[in-house]
């Protein structure tokens, strides 16, 4: 799905200048907190959030996130926007709710297809309270 | 070891404004390199969590890397309250956060156990009052990119 596509199904409008408008995603992801995006790789992906905060964008930068859709018309403060900016990752905002945009995405066949982060194999964890 | 780059960031506590930005430039450091993207997504989110640790709950800290062509090693020390219980910290769920980390999208206690999940090698050094030392790794020639890019 590309970014004009998303933009026609989700009624959304753009936020950012400035980047890409070449970007295609196949899958989404849905989710307030951040640390839950940042347990898993999603490749390709559009973030669905409510939360419009920097870290949001920083969160989006760490996991290689290709698009964040803002929902229920909430926008994020212009350092935001110029952060986002900087690290070329479009920003959208729509009205519908989170569930609204998530349904009509899934019925444009986007998925979450997670994959746990891989590790080498002979992996420890040692922990040294004193 | 050959070709080695070692850098390190400091870290204010309750700076948020600036708060990622320590595990951005070490991403573009790790890019740079032309460090596989898998491994440089792996690294960047266990930086990124041990950074927003130390901005949550620390007064102030240093994040210290070393890249080789075998390995990119972290180090994230600070002066903090120290975790008291380390079994609990690890385990998926559990927080101190407040709430107004968790408005911001953190302290839904997922930090140490993606530090953990997304690393080869995770230690953790605690003195209660004083402060933790995070020490990971993520190998860089054997186990690579079998994720799709």
């Amino acid at each position: 799905m590309n970014l004009s596509e998303i933009l026609d199904t989700l009624n959304a409008s753009i936020l950012t200048g400035k980047v890409t408008l070449q970007k295609s995603v196949e899958n989404a992801y849905c989710a307030d907190l951040m640390s839950d995006v940042l347990s898993f790789s999603i490749t390709k992906s559009i973030l669905v959030t409510g939360l419009t905060n920097a870290q949001v964008i920083r969160t989006a930068e760490m996991a290689a996130i290709e698009v964040i859709v803002f929902t229920q018309g909430k926008r994020p403060d212009s350092q935001t926007i110029k952060l986002a900016e900087e690290k070329q990752i479009p920003l959208l905002v729509t009205d519908l709710s989170m569930f609204e945009a998530c349904g009509k995405l899934y019925e444009r066949g986007l998925r979450s297809r997670l994959h746990r982060h891989n590790q080498t194999p002979t992996k420890r964890c040692q922990a040294n309270s004193h | 070891m050959s070709n080695a780059e070692e850098g390190v960031f400091f870290l204010t506590g309750k700076d948020f404004t600036n708060a990622g930005a320590a595990s951005s430039s070490l991403k573009d450091v790790l890019e740079r390199r032309g460090i596989p993207r898998d491994i440089i997504r792996r690294m960047a989110i266990a930086a990124f969590e041990a950074e927003m640790n130390v901005i949550i709950y620390a007064v102030a800290g240093m994040m210290k890397y070393r890249v080789t062509d075998r390995e990119i090693s972290i180090t994230v020390q600070d002066m903090g309250q120290g975790i008291p219980d380390i079994e609990l910290a690890m385990t998926e769920g559990y927080s101190t956060a407040t709430d107004q980390i968790r408005e911001m999208g953190f302290g839904s206690g997922m930090g140490l156990p993606n530090i953990k999940k997304s690393t080869d090698n995770l230690t953790i050094n605690t003195v209660i009052g004083e402060g933790t030392t995070l020490e990971f790794f993520i190998r860089i020639r054997d186990g690579i990119t079998t994720e799709q890019a």
